[in-house]
């Protein structure tokens, strides 16, 4: 097959001005860490380090929180339909900035500039108006005639979307009267140290959104600062349970956004080219960063071997490289430790039996990168097919009858999402209905919507985001 | 009935899969009345039938949540009518349990009556005030609709040994939850006589699962059993409650930490909306 070449098409980087170094974001302020402590953010697709951030310590925290909770008065005060139009001052400054913050974006996470421009930040602007709109309309959302406010909202988020996961915890919580510390992943704060700056051009009253940047560390200190009334965590599941256990037995209300190991599953009188399409978006996309990746294929026995050639003439049209390059498919894996994690499971998958296939593809010299990996002959008792890779791997497995494909799918701690492709309407209800998942793509995958509540099943977490049903999170209910 | 004649007394046994077996540990324990007096011996549950009471859950799960919710609702109401039937006795049970007066004993069934009905209608009215249609910004039909969480351990509330168990029981099952149901540890007879009721309206054996006996002893290995779902701890003091929040963490249980209610007040639809997850289904539209 001819491979075609194309020029380098690099989106420029001169939209976006990286200051040499960040404070912490507390009371509407940028602050040094108390103690001084700082690191260093990368760009994952060259190891240049973009910028110095602070490292927040527990006075830090401690700090933020008070602010918050100060600013908590008057904010929770103010008329509904005064929080609504400061969310949508944000929403349109985010419109505004939106170039400067997809390249931001690329460049300390890796991804792909053409995600992160059509996306990442098309939907972060999205989430900022959606709940603009109910911030005056609380009393209609279902859950009594005024419904309150819990009040400091801890947040932490994870480092594949940095920005839009910023906008998922943030809009949900202001337009219901709370304020928050938000600590941003340590491999990307950059975004949330802009959204920052955006909080100012809007004119947000200070303490009421803070931004402290660190590791783990950080982020233990906010779960456990007895000045907080509500927990809100994207990440592992690990991290999930360590937070489910530290809030026990207080008054914080927690909702979880964990881990996934979906599967996606391909019925033998599916349409082949879009499920090929819909597999390949569902676990390359953002490099496979995704909590509801498909990561496991169930196909049908019978059309196995037709899917499967598809599926990998169509992987060696992915483009790896530059995140910044509007050609690229795929971008740079976000960490070192998150590449050597990739590794390991894949060659879990190698030594444990399963055959590794991935097409011929130059990976850049420098940075962090995974060509795309496809494992067939995989089996249920396999390490990538149980753990969450997290990463631009495929395990595929297969099955005869829909009921066979529901015990597999199934078969998963997680229950985060699930896809069907299948032509016949009556197969993908009792599928949904049947697949314990909080989200079930039915011939589409990885699609997302402010209105539509995204949260998973058993140990992908507890609670909602989006739609009516995100406000419930921040609401004392 | 002659005045000498010896009253047959009834042997309260642990309501398992719709069975009634004695506890496998051979364990009893002495309940009497709020002065003191002896009125029966109940089953002391072990780990073991704490952990059978899960099993016989998890099998029935998948029929009673694919039952319609009509059929459901049908089958709650079956529970009232036999209530109805039997209320001397529970009148009789729930003084001697609370030591209360008739009086105040009649009020209570009668609300536990009334509340079996009330969560009845609620079968097939949850997924309309708890799912969306959701006008998302593309071609794609987009539909959330609320699914019962699955297992669900329920620690019944020490203070209140039956409209207090009813108000845990009832909207959890409603939605199609599967339940093993710790009775009140100083009050347990009300609940296993209750078992006798459910097993009587055509409730699925194993939806409901009655142990009696030490709250903390069997609510233990139920917080930490990777097999439940979610956990209700309006029976725990507050040092149990916070243990058990902890163990219930090691599979992400969904808790629902013990606070102060007032069981003869309306409900509302706080416990009945809590042992669900929405379930989100995406579709393209295109002719």
């Amino acid at each position: 097959m001819p491979v075609f070449e194309y020029a380098p098409a690099p989106e420029s980087r001169a939209v976006v001005d990286i200051a040499p170094s960040y404070g912490l974001f507390i009371d509407g302020e940028f602050t040094e860490a108390g103690d001084g402590k700082v690191f260093k953010t990368l760009s994952p697709s060259s190891e240049e380090a973009l910028s110095e951030v602070a490292q927040a310590g527990v006075e830090d925290v401690d700090r933020a929180v008070k602010a918050a909770r100060k600013a908590f008065e008057t904010w929770s005060a103010l008329p509904g339909a005064e929080r609504a139009k400061y969310l949508f001052r944000i929403a349109r400054i985010i419109q505004e900035r939106s170039r400067e913050l997809a390249v931001l974006e690329s460049l300390d996470n890796g991804k792909p500039i053409r995600e992160s421009r059509d996306a990442d930040l098309p939907l972060v602007a999205a989430h900022f108006f959606y709940y603009a709109g109910w911030a005056d309309k609380l009393a209609y959302a279902g859950y009594g005639a005024d419904p309150r406010p819990l009040g400091v909202a801890g947040q932490i988020i994870p480092w594949n979307f940095p920005l839009l996961m910023l906008a998922w915890k943030i809009a949900p919580a202001l337009a219901t009267g709370n304020t928050v510390v938000l600590k941003p992943a340590e491999t990307t704060p950059l975004s949330a140290l802009f959204f920052a700056d955006i909080c100012r051009q809007a004119g947000l009253p200070k303490g009421v959104v803070n931004i402290v940047t660190g590791d783990g560390s950080t982020g233990a200190e906010l779960v456990a600062h007895p000045g907080i009334d509500k927990v809100a965590f994207t990440g592992s599941t690990e991290v999930g349970k360590a937070i489910a256990r530290t809030v026990a037995g207080t008054k914080k209300k927690v909702t979880l956004e964990l881990g996934g190991k979906a599967a996606n599953i391909v019925f033998d009188d599916a349409p082949i080219d879009q499920a090929v399409e819909g597999i390949i978006g569902g676990i390359f996309f953002n490099q496979g960063h995704v909590c509801c990746a498909g990561s496991r294929l169930l196909v049908q026995e019978s059309v196995q071997d037709e899917l499967l050639d598809a599926l990998k003439r169509r992987m060696s049209t992915l483009r790896v490289g530059d995140p910044l390059d509007k050609n690229t498919d795929i971008g740079a894996i976000n960490s070192a430790e998150q590449l050597a994690r990739i590794r390991t499971l894949a060659d879990a998958g190698e030594a444990e039996g399963a055959e590794r296939w991935a097409p011929q593809c130059e990976l850049p010299s420098s940075g962090y990168w995974f060509a795309p990996t496809l494992f067939t002959g995989v089996t249920q008792a396999h390490r990538i097919a149980r753990e969450e890779i997290f990463g631009p791997v495929l395990s595929v497995l297969t099955f005869r009858t829909p009921e066979e494909a529901v015990a597999k799918a199934n078969n998963t701690p997680y229950g985060l999402s699930a896809g069907i492709w299948t032509e016949k309407g009556s197969r993908i209800l009792w599928m949904a209905n049947k697949l314990r998942a909080g989200v079930v793509w039915s011939n589409t995958f990885n699609k997302f919507d402010p209105a539509s509540p995204f949260g998973g099943y058993k140990e992908s977490g507890y609670g909602r985001e989006g739609g009516r049903h995100g406000l419930e999170a921040y609401l004392d209910v | 009935m002659s005045d000498n004649r010896l009253s047959v007394l009834k042997t309260y046994k642990l309501f398992v899969g719709g069975k009634f077996p004695r506890s496998e540990s051979g364990r009893v324990y002495e309940v009497t009345d709020a002065k003191g007096k002896w009125l029966a011996n109940a089953p002391l549950a072990s780990r073991k039938d704490a952990r059978d009471a899960v099993v016989a859950a998890r099998k029935a799960f998948g029929g009673w949540s694919g039952a319609t919710a009509y059929n459901r609702g049908q089958i709650l109401y079956r529970v009232a009518e036999m209530l109805e039937g039997r209320r001397d006795q529970f009148v009789h049970e729930v003084a001697d349990a609370g030591g209360v007066s008739k009086s105040k004993a009649t009020a209570q069934v009668d609300a536990a009556i009334d509340r079996w009905v009330w969560y009845a209608g609620w079968s097939d009215k949850t997924t309309q005030i708890a799912g969306s249609a959701n006008p998302v910004a593309g071609p794609y039909f987009n539909l959330s609709s609320p699914e019962p969480t699955g297992v669900v351990a329920l620690l019944a509330p020490q203070d209140s040994s039956f409209l207090g168990l009813v108000s845990v029981i009832a909207p959890a099952i409603v939605t199609g939850n599967t339940t093993i149901v710790i009775a009140a540890e100083g009050a347990p007879l009300p609940a296993l006589s209750l078992a006798e009721v459910l097993a009587t309206s055509d409730l699925p054996g194993g939806v409901v699962n009655v142990l009696s006996g030490r709250t903390a002893e069997i609510a233990a290995p139920l917080a930490a059993h990777q097999d439940v779902n979610a956990i209700d701890l309006a029976g725990a003091d507050p040092e149990l409650a916070t243990e058990l929040e902890k163990a219930a963490a090691e599979n992400l249980k969904r808790v629902l930490r013990p606070q102060p209610v007032d069981w003869t007040a309306d409900p509302g639809t706080g416990r009945l909306l809590t042992f669900l997850e929405t379930k989100t289904v995406w579709h393209p539209m295109g002719a």
